[in-house]
């Protein structure tokens, strides 16, 4: 069910000028990617992947829209290789919207396992990472899609269980 | 015909067009042999030139060739699925099938045994397929490019490298100088 921050995340981007998005979807995101899949604004092809989506974007930057990932933190343990010699080597700019799974409120024991994994990942790589753990953080937002355009890096937002239940 | 004498008979035929070439030594022989501001070099990552390649066709509306190779398909056989379900008129996905790993030592790949490539991407939905050998590359590429629907080209040619040096530009250039030309041809 899309709720008020769902629509929130969405307008951020398209006033960021995000005119592509590539999804590899988690059930904490799926009101995020329902409201993006209506927007005209942006150009939503989802991947079946998050190293094919990330390869998408690439190119999408290179042909003039701005991308961005949303995908689940499990994946950071796929896309390490594809983060330090495309996005990172060739400088482009990819805000990854990530669910946080496994971290309090979690039913899945072993998204756990990935969990205590992401930061470090995060970190290795000297990815900026922002950690929304509050509904309202999602305040930062735009400031972050900013930031992300700027210093032309990947930057990672990491949204919890407790972000999602919190969020209006 | 091995790839960098495929590769060098395309060359009248890419000479103005945007191309997305695959990692190692596809995208060393092509800066080699035509070296052009309108070429993406991979340096790295494999399986993601018809991803990149994709993206860019999605984002713009200029023709985009993606060079890929059998090995790299393989290691991103998800992408036709991907291509097959976002057709766009612009992009033209040249796969140079030489049944083999040319960049680490000629090492076998299983599109060179049992797995056609070709069938793969009719059965993921890919509409226009075409399948020829080497020699034939260019005048396929050239029809693709005449027409006006998303063409897959899965070209055979012989397993087989020639001494090439690796590519020293930077990537930020490499991908600069291909921005600006992606913008200029949109502009004009």
């Amino acid at each position: 069910m899309v709720k008020e921050v769902d629509r929130r995340i969405v307008d951020d981007l398209v006033a960021n000028d995000i005119g592509f998005v590539t999804t590899v979807p988690c059930k904490q995101l799926a009101g995020v990617i329902e409201v993006l899949q209506g927007r005209d604004e942006i150009l939503h092809v989802p991947s079946n992947k998050e190293d094919e989506g990330m390869g998408l974007c690439a190119g999408a930057y290179m042909g003039g829209k701005r991308p961005c990932i949303i995908m689940q933190n499990t994946a950071i343990g796929v896309v390490v290789n594809t983060l330090a010699t495309l996005i990172q080597y060739y400088q482009i700019p990819l805000p990854m919207l990530i669910s946080y799974r496994g971290e309090v409120g979690e039913k899945v024991a072993c998204q756990v396992e990935m969990a205590v994994h992401t930061k470090a990942i995060l970190q290795q790589l000297g990815i900026p990472t922002y950690h929304f753990h509050h509904g309202e953080q999602v305040e930062e937002l735009d400031g972050i899609l900013k930031h992300t355009a700027m210093c032309k890096k990947p930057t990672a937002i990491l949204t919890d269980a407790n972000f999602w239940s919190t969020a209006q | 015909m091995i790839r960098s004498q495929l590769l060098k008979s395309i060359l009248p035929v890419i000479a103005d067009q945007l191309v997305v070439c695959n990692i190692g030594l596809p995208s060393q022989e092509l800066f080699m042999l035509g070296d052009q501001p309108n070429n993406f070099y991979m340096l790295g990552t494999m399986g993601l030139s018809s991803s990149i390649g994709l993206g860019v066709a999605l984002a713009q509306t200029e023709k985009v060739i993606a060079i890929d190779g059998d090995g790299s398909v393989l290691t991103n056989l998800a992408t036709l699925a991907t291509i097959a379900n976002n057709p766009r008129p612009n992009y033209i996905l040249l796969i140079v099938d030489n049944g083999s790993y040319g960049s680490t030592g000629d090492q076998p790949t299983y599109a060179g045994r049992k797995t056609s490539l070709a069938a793969v991407a009719r059965a993921c939905g890919c509409e226009n397929v075409v399948e020829c050998e080497a020699a034939e590359t260019a005048d396929a590429l050239q029809t693709a490019l005449d027409g006006d629907q998303m063409t897959v080209i899965v070209a055979k040619c012989d397993s087989g490298n020639i001494d090439v040096p690796v590519i020293e530009m930077s990537p930020i250039t490499i991908r600069e100088r291909f921005m600006g030309e992606v913008r200029r041809r949109n502009e004009s």
